[in-house]
């Protein structure tokens, strides 16, 4: 029946902590770089031929397929890097937050396709 | 009236995974809203993990088979190049649109950023999932974290509601059928 620490007896206490658990931040801030490695790609296919070139691993979706690939796959990394970093220390929630919401902004801007459209 | 596989594709990634979705976007939403052990007894909050893991994971799910369906089924019958001579570009979206000038926009700007943003969704919805499985107690219980899951939440969904937007726009001008 009970399968969380929080238990029947156990009167939960509220508390507006700014330390969260090292783990914590390491999801949270590589879900942001996932989001800007996907970004800088789409960019970075606009101005390189080359680069578009390369990430295109699937002809019928085209370099898309590359570059959302590649995007998850250094997600994937760097969440596994930074969770055995940061699995012994606290971080704080607006640090962690405040680069996530820069890093997840940047990725908005650089999918934008007037940014993009500026650079070709 | 479904009609043919590209027609029952796109609907299936628009419309059957979108309002799973959508669904699971409200719910978790009031849920989150809700986490708070001043508003619920111990046993509410047990029941509102259990809610709010069910959708979490139906909404992460939801957004990747959407993106992914997106991306490898639909996206290539799209951006299919019309083969030379032909008149009637209505089978090849893509092609179609940017050959009317007034639709240009749909993909110039439509497509082009939808293509890419929605793959956003699916990234922060896992994110979001993950941190519910695994930490709870500690959103229940820190104001600020559950505030901080909120947002990552929130942004997933406005990701997946611009390629919604876009997607249903382009349907209605290019439908792929």
């Amino acid at each position: 029946m009970q399968k969380t620490i929080l238990t029947h007896d156990r009167d939960v206490k509220r508390s507006a902590s700014t330390q969260i658990d090292g783990r914590i931040s390491a999801a949270i801030v590589a879900s942001g770089i996932g989001c800007l490695v996907i970004g800088l790609l789409t960019t970075g296919a606009v101005i390189s031929e080359g680069l578009k070139n390369i990430l295109n691993w699937w002809n019928p979706a085209g370099p898309l397929s590359g570059k959302t690939s590649v995007g998850v796959i250094v997600w994937l990394v760097i969440w596994a890097i930074f969770h055995f970093l940061w699995k012994d220390q606290e971080a704080e929630v607006k640090k962690t937050m405040t680069i996530t919401l820069i890093l997840i902004a940047l990725g908005f801007v650089l999918t934008f396709p007037p940014v993009f459209e500026a650079f070709e | 009236m479904i009609h043919s596989a590209r027609e029952f594709w796109t609907v299936f990634h628009g419309m059957v995974l979108g309002s799973i979705f959508l669904l699971s976007f409200s719910g978790v939403l009031v849920g989150l809203y809700g986490f708070r052990p001043d508003w619920l007894t111990p046993q509410g909050i047990r029941h509102r993990i259990r809610l709010l893991k069910i959708g979490t994971v139906a909404m992460a799910i939801a957004s990747w088979l959407t993106v992914i369906t997106g991306t490898y089924i639909v996206y290539p019958w799209y951006r299919a190049k019309p083969p030379e001579g032909v008149a009637n570009l209505l089978d090849y979206p893509r092609s179609y649109l940017l050959s009317v000038p007034d639709l240009a926009i749909f993909h110039t700007f439509g497509m082009e950023w939808k293509e890419h943003v929605a793959w956003f969704s699916p990234i922060l919805a896992t994110v979001v999932a993950y941190l519910v499985w695994h930490y709870s107690d500690h959103i229940v219980e820190n104001l600020k974290l559950r505030n901080a899951v909120a947002v990552v939440f929130i942004i997933s969904f406005s990701a997946a509601a611009i390629a919604g937007l876009f997607g249903a726009f382009i349907a209605k001008a290019a439908p792929i059928l």
